[in-house]
């Protein structure tokens, strides 16, 4: 547990008066207040320092606490436990989803609690129902995964989340599920959290929306005389005939052999499939020969 | 989903968060807010419930004015777009890596 000087915090002189106080930390608020700074981790960080020493510097009494004590603060988490003292909050903190756990563990050694007895408070000291933090998380996923409707647990904030995943996400997608995220201030309703999807591509398919690219190596001879190949899919194979003279590169449309349409049940992307035409290596004599008739023949 | 659950009511917002609504009227003649009016009674949509508090947050405790409201806004909403673009772009380098 560290000192924190929050005197430093809000770049304002232990002489500073309650304006200049305020000041400092209207200031600052604006600069890195959550809203106005969208996931950003560290602006969060340092607003919770901003508030934790607004709290303390703007209550005349936890200001002389802290003044008195700051550097002794280990001295005054024993006796205040004794006493069982509470700390009460005028003109707090601003309000935004700030509660016990957004106070440092210094805070709550000199002040027993952090905001309790005050709770967030707006400017004009009103009671303010607000709420909850919205949560952004990532989850990554591969394409088998996205194929098919699945529950995963998500780890949020300490909690664990069960989310059911619909089959058919796409890579950044992002999905909200509301009531979800950080809880709300005073009664007030639970954020959202929203999960984006990082869907690694598959080695096999290329994905474009719900529909699925894929190539298949075919040999010389089925390419020419036609035959049957077996295509992997997402859920099995399927065999497929092949037309005497394919060419290489020529392409395949398997209908409804794709992903799954995001939230439309029972409809799907197709897959297409292009032919690569390998051409024989290490031929013998005799193939060499027949080859060589063939292109006497074609000419 | 019925109309009742798709609005709140103003008086019922404002209550709940220590406004005036006169703010809502403000917010809604400068077009940040859309206020909706059946009958006498004045709603705001439920799916613009957390914008709007995120701008009386701003308002209130950041005072900051209607005007610096409106262009905050716009701004917030490109940042969020380019973190999506980039979280997406970023999804499809690792592809690469």
């Amino acid at each position: 547990m560290d000192f924190v000087d929050y005197y430093q915090v809000l770049g304002v002189g232990k002489t500073a008066t309650p304006e200049e106080i305020k000041a400092a930390y209207r200031k600052l608020a604006r600069k890195y207040h959550p809203d106005l700074n969208p996931n950003d981790a560290t602006a969060k960080a340092k607003f919770q320092q901003l508030n934790e020493a607004n709290e303390v510097l703007s209550d005349a009494e936890k200001r002389r606490k802290y003044d008195q004590y700051g550097k002794d603060f280990k001295h005054v988490e024993e006796s205040a436990g004794a006493r069982g003292q509470r700390a009460s909050s005028a003109g707090g903190p601003f309000t935004y989803s700030q509660g016990d756990e957004d106070f440092s563990d210094f805070f709550r050694s000199m002040f027993e609690g952090g905001a309790a007895g005050g709770g967030p408070r707006g400017a004009g000291g009103r009671s303010i129902k607000f709420r909850g933090q919205d949560i952004a998380a990532e989850l990554h996923l591969n394409l088998k995964q996205a194929y098919t409707s699945q529950q995963q647990v998500l780890s949020v904030g300490g909690r664990q989340i069960r989310v059911t995943i619909p089959a058919g996400v796409e890579n950044g997608q992002t999905l909200m599920l509301a009531g979800l995220g950080g809880p709300g201030v005073n009664g007030g309703p639970a954020g959202d959290l929203y999960v984006t999807f990082a869907i690694a591509d598959d080695k096999r398919f290329r994905r474009s929306g719900a529909d699925l690219y894929a190539t298949v190596e075919l040999d010389l001879y089925t390419a020419v005389l036609g035959g049957e190949v077996v295509v992997d899919t997402m859920d099995s194979s399927v065999k497929l005939k092949v037309a005497p003279e394919t060419q290489n590169e020529a392409k395949v449309k398997l209908k409804g052999k794709g992903m799954p349409v995001f939230k439309k049940e029972g409809e799907f992307g197709d897959l297409y499939v292009t032919f690569k035409v390998k051409l024989p290596t290490n031929l013998t004599d005799k193939q060499k020969q027949l080859f060589a008739e063939l292109a006497g023949g074609a000419a | 989903m019925s109309r009742a659950e798709d609005l709140i009511s103003l008086v019922q917002f404002c209550d709940r968060h220590g406004i005036e609504i006169s703010l809502l009227h403000r917010l809604h003649d400068s077009g940040l807010v859309e206020v909706i009016r059946d009958g006498d009674t004045l709603f705001v949509r439920v799916e613009t419930v957390p914008r709007l508090e995120k701008i009386v947050r701003m308002h209130i405790d950041l005072d900051i004015n209607l005007e610096g409201i409106e262009a905050i806004s716009h701004l917030l909403d490109r940042v969020e777009l380019l973190q999506r673009e980039n979280v997406a772009l970023r999804n499809r380098l690792r592809l690469f890596e």
